[in-house]
């Protein structure tokens, strides 16, 4: 039986360093290949030992599909391809080509020149790694070799975000990285067509929340960012300079012009002018309504929101700061946090998931007393506040991505164990589908049975298919015919044109019973006899005289002759090949009991 | 399966297949050559263009005659222009179930086909074509509506007149059917119906064949369509290019192994090579400016002009025309111009990786930045507050019969200080010119068609080797102009089907094989018998699912247990129809076996006689007769339906079952 085989090396049910094997159809494809937020040490990164003990992984991979550019799903990606050794293929779309390296290098600096580690990737590697990428089209069937092919959808989520078909032959995988059923300010909705694949793996961010009207959030946002400015707070929004960043903006801009408000907006760090840049030039990317007006308006040129430098930190006054890193792990968002956390006139605005470790999250799990490095403990006075906005479908969207795929089978990663639980049994309620959610390093089988490709001459599926009349296309019809298995060919053919095919000649069995009935009256009387009985009997069958004085039912003759000793005593030869063997038969029993005598 | 060829044009084609069930119009090019006949519509009041003499006729139609306007000697019609559409009558537009587009020029009959006509299928495209489409449409309506004309011409397209004609018009394909414009809502409805697809993007058609769009590198988002089943493949080459222009390279490799190869849109100049014509074209402008004269460009407000303001972006400096104003005017100048960059993932790969960077790929960006070129909707507005001569205008359309170019030709026309620049190869430029002679202005003819010309193709066709290939007549034989140039002609082995307006081809198909699939169920069920090394075959019965043209073979099902009811009989005559019916035999029975085990089987008195062709063995006892040949078995015997089967399950074993 094929069986496909997935074994996550990270975020098997957990967030973090996404990192997915597939063997499927023998082939072998890893899906994104990600860093853990919450880690510094050698957890950091997925354990690629799993894969092989010894160099490099090239020989035992096909392809690496990488799904977006958040650095959970590629932060790993130069320490696999340069250090641990991979120079197969590396797909992922336009925008994540053009993103992922920028912020892999962002990453690298903080990480080495900040913290000042070594061991870790350089930007020659981010370079080289990048070298080995080869861009895809949303849709565009992507030949991997002759048997694997790989297919991107739309995943909304961020921009260039991407859902992945793998398929061999007919079995397929879904991949969906991470997604967003619901379109929001700069992105549209998911979509995947009926593709029925074997397995959907699904993420599981948001398994067990059902959230409410984007609206409702999006006032509240607002609503708190006003207070906090009006009472002369400032306000610090710890992003990622792509995704999110991108639609709050949006979504204050447009605040700040209709409200006509005066407090200053920045956005740290010089990514953001590029950021913005890489989302007017990927606009295909964004949702439906910024497409269509962005020839009169572009939604990414802000007019409110300026850069930030590191001086406006102790200015007087209110003011919104955008800073990164999201999870206030790192960064300017996290120097901003340190020297703002005392006042309480003050409020952090958490847009979005906070991986386990990181300070943000310890803050939004209600701790107010921080360590810092140095043994310093840190007072936090100023509000804390949460705001999902973070672009991941709810068990709503979850649910609705299942519907629209129709896959055999259900796996969820990139989400808590508690939460999977939870998901897995409404799953399996409600689409009666097997829904697994495997722990990093284990491994899930599911057998496919796949049909069986045959090639059938046109001629036996014409014939079958047209029985005189028109078929009946509700009820299923018979089809008899010979396969040839022949060099790996599988030809589906009638028995005939097998024997052509084979060079064999047709042997034909005959068989002919001579019937003894008692008739006195001429032959020709006693066929016409014969014809009106069979007529009766068999009222479905063609029965013709032939002009030499035989009888033909459906192909079997019926000859009669007179007895030269007895005249009154008629000899009938019934005669028929072997492939009418049961009408022969049943003609030759039916005829040896007489004829009725009418 | 066949193809209907709706379109004479070469490049402008509108042809439809049938293909397995599904009718495929491949491209609906409109054919403008038409407007060169109509007289230009001037945005402003032109006396000279009203004042035109009417038309004298040898026997003086006067009805005829107002409909008409002479200029130097042509004969020009007096109306809104029409356009040449393909032909409707061919076939019932109804049952085409899907229309595939290469590229945006080869779209723009498209609201004729897909409104008024009863049209209810899809239309496949990539979305640069469709935004590009959209754009042209909505110039094009916009410069036909804008100027209000009253028909003066009525009459010339009735029957009666025809003969009378001028002969350009005589020569023309069937004026009868020619048309006005479309209007905007019909442009609306008609894309409304666009699929968008990307390139290598594998669709499926109702089950029954797959449609892939490949890059053919002419112009943004331009593609060539592959239409295939499991057994059948039909390249559509549709304006394809091999210059390293701005779009994505033409993606050839999976055009191999096709059966049928449908080639249009080959280079319209196939004397011109386009970057010598580039040259010419900086060179020319250059000129004219340095000794103080007007540019003017005709030209569509996509493809081309996007190379031309890359050519002289880099010109600019070299030619020290730093201070000369760039105008570009077109109802969608600016659309345009910001479409160009938003189009990544279609672009060439330089201009990718200047997206990674993130710059915009093309660099009029630059050009609008610092002010060199400046863009607007028409003539009128801020245009005549900021024009300043000398200046280069690029503007449309490159008939000359309408847009603001006309406005142009009245005004820079008398002056032979300016240069009209043709660089779009669709119109003759004697013609566009005619109805404005005499004129003082320069003319420089640098036509640029970066389509395949005849030597790329030939070549390509030879690395391809399509089994056969249909292409438009005009490109079996040298262009009418250049006779004896045998070289601007196909010049290929595989057979040539050529075709013209309203022509109906039989493509050279034989189908044979069709898939099919077993349910593994079934496979389980098989016994295969291995005939040959290597060869083994195994008989099936099993019922056929059909299903959105899916063949599926399931297990057959059991024989259902008869109800005791009257109809007895039928169900005894259905199910024995679910029987499988017997196999066909071969082989051939060897004699002494078959004595040895007919002995085994307690028949012991046979006779055995020779034959010329076998042996005839007598059972003496029951009074049976067993002919056996090397291909056939005939068993004769009497009422004894116990021996008769037994005897043939023992001829069987000697025999293949197939």
């Amino acid at each position: 039986m094929p069986e496909i085989k997935v074994t996550p090396l990270g975020a098997g049910q957990d967030v973090g360093r996404s990192c997915i094997l597939v063997s499927i159809g023998g082939k072998n494809v890893m899906l994104d290949c990600g860093m853990h937020m919450g880690f510094n040490d050698d957890r950091r990164f997925p354990d690629f030992s799993y894969i092989t003990q010894n160099g490099r992984l090239t020989e035992f991979l096909d392809c690496v599909i990488v799904s977006h550019f958040h650095l959970d799903h590629c932060g790993a990606l130069p320490y696999m391809s340069e250090m641990v050794g991979y120079d197969g293929p590396i797909y992922m779309t336009h925008p994540t080509k053009a993103i992922c390296p920028i912020l892999l290098e962002d990453f690298r600096k903080i990480t080495v020149d900040k913290k000042g580690e070594t061991n870790f990737f350089t930007s020659q590697m981010i370079k080289d790694c990048m070298k080995k990428v080869t861009a895809v089209n949303l849709h565009q069937t992507v030949q991997v070799d002759d048997e694997l092919e790989i297919k991107a959808y739309y995943a909304g989520h961020v921009l260039g975000a991407a859902m992945f078909q793998i398929k061999v032959g007919a079995e397929s995988v879904v991949y969906t990285g991470d997604y967003n059923m619901t379109p929001d300010r700069h992105l549209g909705a998911a979509w995947i067509d009926k593709c029925r694949p074997d397995i959907v793996i699904s993420e599981s961010t948001y398994a067990t929340t059902i959230r409410d009207s984007k609206r409702c959030r999006e006032r509240d946002f607002l609503k708190k960012v006003h207070e906090t400015v009006e009472r002369g707070g400032k306000v610090l929004i710890p992003v990622f300079a792509l995704g999110r960043a991108q639609e709050l903006c949006i979504l204050l801009e447009t605040f700040w012009e209709r409200m006509n408000l005066k407090a200053p907006i920045y956005f740290s760090t010089g990514l953001t002018e590029k950021a913005n840049h890489y989302y007017k030039l990927f606009i295909t990317w964004t949702n439906q309504k910024i497409r269509k007006t962005f020839v009169q308006r572009n939604m990414f040129e802000f007019k409110h929101i300026k850069p930030f430098d590191r001086s406006y930190t102790d200015n007087p006054g209110p003011m919104v700061v955008f800073a990164t890193p999201g999870m206030l792990h790192a960064g300017q968002s996290l120097q901003i946090f340190k020297k703002w956390a005392g006042n309480d006139k003050n409020m952090v605005i958490l847009p979005g998931y906070c991986v386990q470790g990181t300070v943000g999250y310890k803050i939004l799990n209600g701790q107010r007393k921080l360590e810092m490095e140095g043994r310093n403990t840190l007072e936090v006075k100023m509000q804390v506040e949460y705001m999902s906005f973070s672009a991941h479908a709810d068990a709503k969207g979850i649910m609705q991505l299942i519907r629209m795929a129709e896959p055999r089978n259900v796996l969820l990663v990139h989400g808590e164990a508690k939460k999977m639980e939870f998901l897995k049994q409404k799953i399996e309620q409600e689409f009666s589908v097997n829904c697994y959610m495997p722990a990093n390093g284990e491994t899930t089988t599911i057998t496919t049975n796949p049909n069986i490709p045959v090639d059938i001459s046109l001629s036996l599926l014409k014939r079958e298919s047209v029985p005189g009349a028109l078929p009946d296309p509700k009820k299923p019809r018979i089809m008899h015919g010979t396969l040839i298995m022949k060099d790996n060919s599988l030809r589906l053919v009638s028995s005939e044109q097998a024997l052509k095919e084979l060079g064999l000649v047709e042997h034909h069995l005959r068989f002919t019973c001579r019937v003894h009935i008692q008739d006195p009256h001429s032959e020709q009387d006693t066929l016409n006899k014969i014809y009106s009985h069979l007529k009766t009997v068999l009222k479905d069958s063609s029965i013709q005289h032939l002009p030499d004085g035989t009888l033909m039912v459906e192909s079997i003759l019926i000859k009669v002759s007179t007895a030269s000793e007895d005249p009154s005593t008629k000899i009938l030869l019934v005669s028929w090949t072997y492939q009418d063997e049961e009408l022969g038969s049943y003609l030759s029993t039916l005829l040896r009991k007489g004829l009725p005598s009418s | 399966m066949k193809l209907y060829c709706l379109s004479g044009h070469p490049t402008l084609p509108c042809n439809v297949l049938k293909f397995k069930s599904t009718t495929i119009m491949l491209d609906c090019g409109l054919d403008m050559t038409s407007v060169l006949n109509f007289i230009p519509l001037p945005l402003v009041h032109s006396s000279r263009l009203s004042t035109l003499p009417s038309w004298i006729m040898k026997d003086g139609n006067t009805i005829l005659e107002k409909g008409f306007k002479d200029c130097a000697g042509r004969v020009f019609i007096d109306s809104l222009p029409e356009f040449c559409l393909p032909e409707k009558e061919l076939l019932d537009l109804s049952t085409v179930d899907v229309i595939l587009i290469s590229n945006y020029h080869c779209m723009m009959a498209l609201p004729y086909i897909t409104e008024h006509t009863g049209f209810t299928g899809t239309v496949y495209t990539t979305e640069p074509t469709l935004q590009i489409a959209r754009l042209l449409m909505e110039e094009l309506v916009h410069f036909i509506e804008r100027v209000p004309k009253d028909q003066s011409a009525v009459y010339w397209k009735s029957k009666e007149m025809w003969r009378l004609l001028p002969s350009s018009l005589k020569d023309a394909v069937d004026v009868t059917t020619w048309k006005p414009c479309y209007n905007i809502q019909d442009v609306n409805a008609a894309l409304s119906k666009v699929q968008l697809v990307g390139y290598s993007q594998k669709i499926e058609l109702f089950g029954a064949v797959q449609i892939t769009p490949l890059s053919s590198g002419y112009s943004l988002g331009s593609c060539n369509w592959i239409i295939q089943s499991h057994y059948e493949k039909v390249s559509c080459v549709s304006g394809s290019s091999l210059l390293t222009t701005h779009p994505q390279p033409m993606e050839q490799s999976s055009l191999k192994n096709s059966d049928v190869l449908i080639l249009t849109g080959l280079t319209q100049i196939p004397t011109a090579n386009p970057d010598g014509m580039l040259g010419e074209f900086c060179s020319n402008l250059a000129m004219t400016i340095r000794s103080g004269g007007n540019v003017l460009v005709p030209c569509y407000p996509s493809g081309v002009v996007y190379d031309l303001l890359e050519c002289l972006y880099q010109f600019i400096d070299s030619a020290s025309l730093n201070s000369t104003p760039f105008y570009f005017i077109s109802p969608v100048a600016n659309s345009s111009l910001e479409f160009s960059q938003i189009f990544a993932e279609w672009l060439c790969q330089s201009k990718q990786s200047k997206v990674y960077l993130p710059e915009p790929p093309f660099p009029h960006a630059e050009l609008i930045q610092t002010n060199k070129l400046k863009h607007y909707s028409s003539v009128y507005g801020d245009f005549s507050n900021d024009f300043k001569q000398p200046c280069v205008v690029f503007t449309g359309h490159p008939s000359l019969r309408f847009g603001d170019v006309v406005h142009f030709m009245e005004l820079w026309g008398k002056s032979s200080l300016n240069t009209i620049i043709f660089t779009e190869p669709d119109f003759s430029y004697v013609d566009a010119l005619a109805p404005f002679q005499p004129l003082a202005m320069k003319c420089v003819y640098c036509p640029i068609d970066t389509r395949l010309n005849f030597i790329q193709v030939n070549k390509l066709l030879k690395e391809l080797q399509p089994l056969h290939l249909v292409c438009p007549e005009q490109y079996t034989q040298p262009p009418p102009s250049q006779v004896h140039r045998s070289d601007l002609m196909l010049d290929v082995q595989m057979p040539l089907m050529a075709y013209k307006r309203c022509s109906v081809l039989t493509l050279p198909f034989r189908r044979s094989f069709e898939r099919i699939e077993i349910l593994p169920q079934l496979a389980d069920s098989l016994m295969p018998i291995e005939m040959k090394p290597g060869v083994s075959v195994a008989t099936i019965s099993a019922t056929l699912h059909s299903k959105d043209n899916k063949h599926v073979l399931q297990p057959p099902l059991k024989t259902m247990v008869p109800p005791l009811s009257k109809k007895r009989k039928r169900v005894i005559e259905e199910s024995t129809e679910l029987k499988a019916p017997k196999p066909l035999l071969s082989g051939t029975i060897p004699v002494e076996l078959f004595l040895a085990t007919l002995h085994k089987n307690g028949i012991t008195e046979v006779k055995m006689e020779d034959t010329s062709e076998g042996h005839i063995l007598h059972l003496q006892e029951e009074d049976t007769l067993i002919q056996l040949e090397d291909d056939s078995t005939h068993i004769i015997c009497d009422n004894n339906e116990s021996l008769r089967s037994t005897l043939r399950d023992l001829v069987l074993r000697f025999l293949q079952k197939l």
